[in-house]
């Protein structure tokens, strides 16, 4: 009976490799790809350091920076709880909840992100403040778009979420309520966590996307980058360097998230390309 | 068996009553247990035994409500067991169960899978609870796993675990779903030899297993099932060396031959 967990702890040591191959260059692995765009990120960055026409767009746009990364953290806040919320009520066993969070989750991914944010900001909110008796001109835009991402990846993230809570085997709620725990006590301690641990990388995707399509909120006026962008080409026609500056913005944030994300993989011990 | 409707009885001595137990899946359509009617008395080890499917587990399922009877009683420590939640909780705290795949929780080492519990259902502190689980770890003879997680632990490991989980909260019963099934046949004499010295020490247990060696050890009542019913049961001895039924006799002999 000893022998047999000391045989076992020996070999996971072996799968272990040594430090030198760790590190070893290999050629059919190696981040080419991430050469190629940190190369472009360099390329852009030294126009704008060095050519006025490009410094100019990048002080013209720099100041909607702040407004996007603000949008993106707290349309994401909301869309997670609202997230966890629907994808908890998409697998209710109740009829009448999971319908609901169905027809919200259908609603909301039957209609293209631009038309809902519009809705939402000039439909959704007024609506809102007749029935419950608000001051519609309380909300400000930055809110209304705020609520937008809110809802929209609220809807997505409740899929992320029942995805997550359903890839924990039966088994382990099995256990958890043979224990005397309740089904609530079941799903924070014991399935959620685990959960979390297989969703965080959808998360991650789900939050890059939201950076990305906090652009589609220059419809409303709100003054992020790529309004930025609008008023300062529209102003002066120089495309070339407002472009290449918004671009420059988007992929290094949505690179270092990248990164961050499949450093997070690699760490769970998930493969990656 | 006595088909139809019987009086239910009142709540005896015994741990386990149940009476005229039917559970069916998928509307009707397949029905896995036809019909039971068990007892298990105080400090008695009753084992299951009979062919996949036969609805072995399905019987164990429904004593700590995993599955709700679809027409008969279960009665466990003389409380009618029905599907409000409030009352499946209080009873499954008095039910230890034991499974075929471990079930222990992979995020959290051996040592919190055991007093998860106890804190939580308990509200114990986290001395109290961790006093427990090291007693408990001792008992099944691995007292130096506690603060390895799950994967790091062989299968006989995970499964003495979850046994220790199982007995920390001071269980009236206890019950095994093929517990070693899934385990590698070196590790099996680890678990069963844990589960014998539960036995000795007198605690209640229903164990659905293929282990004929345990059972004929450590097993008051053997209960053969096949199709959903009780086949025929007995003293181990009676069961295994003169079969009244053909059933039992062709079961065994399709077990012990390979």
């Amino acid at each position: 009976m000893p022998g047999v967990g000391g045989a076992s702890e020996a070999e996971r040591t072996n799968l272990d490799p040594p430090m030198s191959e760790r590190f070893r260059f290999n050629a059919r692995d190696f981040p080419y790809w991430l050469v190629a765009i940190l190369l472009a990120l360099a390329w852009m960055g030294y126009l704008i350091l060095t050519n006025d026409q490009y410094g100019t767009a990048f002080d013209r746009i720099e100041p909607g920076l702040t407004t996007t990364i603000r949008a993106t953290i707290t349309g994401f806040g909301f869309a997670l709880v609202i997230g966890l919320i629907a994808g908890l009520g998409r697998i209710s066993k109740n009829v009448v909840v999971r319908n609901l969070a169905i027809t919200y989750i259908e609603f909301v991914r039957g209609v293209p992100i631009l038309v809902l944010i519009s809705m939402t900001a000039f439909v959704i909110v007024p609506q809102l403040s007749d029935a419950l008796g608000f001051d519609n001109s309380t909300v400000d835009f930055f809110w209304r778009a705020a609520i937008a991402l809110a809802l929209i990846y609220g809807a997505y993230l409740a899929e992320v979420f029942r995805a997550g809570i359903e890839s924990v085997p039966t088994g382990q709620s099995e256990a958890g309520r043979s224990l005397g725990l309740s089904a609530g006590q079941t799903m924070r301690k014991i399935v959620l966590p685990q959960a979390v641990r297989n969703m965080t990388p959808a998360i991650g995707n789900d939050l890059i996307a939201m950076l990305k399509d906090s652009s589609l909120l220059s419809v409303l006026g709100i003054r992020e980058l790529t309004q930025e962008n609008k008023i300062y080409t529209s102003a002066t026609f120089q495309y070339k360097p407002g472009y290449l500056v918004l671009t420059f913005f988007y992929l290094t944030m949505t690179l270092i998230l990248s990164l961050l994300l499949r450093a997070y993989r690699k760490y769970l011990g998930l493969t990656d390309a | 068996m006595p088909d139809g409707y019987r009086l239910q009885s009142p709540p005896g001595p015994e741990a386990v009553i149940i009476e005229g137990l039917v559970k069916t899946f998928d509307h009707g359509k397949i029905r896995a247990v036809d019909g039971v009617d068990l007892r298990v008395p105080m400090r008695n080890v009753v084992a299951l035994v009979g062919p996949s499917g036969s609805g072995k587990s399905t019987v164990l399922r429904c004593i700590n409500g995993l599955e709700i009877p679809s027409r008969g009683s279960v009665w466990v420590d003389g409380r009618l067991l029905t599907a409000k939640s409030s009352d499946l909780d209080a009873i499954r705290e008095e039910v230890g169960m034991v499974f075929q795949q471990f079930n222990l929780f992979p995020h959290l080492t051996a040592l919190e899978n055991i007093t998860l519990a106890q804190r939580v259902v308990r509200k114990w502190p986290k001395d109290k609870a961790e006093e427990t689980a090291r007693a408990q770890l001792e008992r099944v003879g691995i007292p130096e796993k506690a603060e390895s997680y799950p994967r790091e632990l062989s299968g006989g490991q995970q499964q003495r675990v979850a046994i220790a989980r199982s007995l920390a909260m001071s269980p009236k019963l206890m019950l095994f779903d093929e517990p070693t099934s899934a385990l590698d046949p070196e590790m099996i004499n680890e678990v069963l030899e844990v589960m014998l010295a539960l036995a000795e020490d007198g605690m209640t247990m229903v164990v659905v297993t293929h282990e004929m060696g345990f059972a004929r050890a450590a097993a008051s009542t053997v209960v053969v099932m096949d199709q959903g019913r009780i086949v025929e049961q007995g003293p181990p001895k009676q069961i295994f060396d003169s079969p009244r039924e053909e059933r039992t006799r062709q079961f065994f002999e399709k077990v012990l031959h390979h």
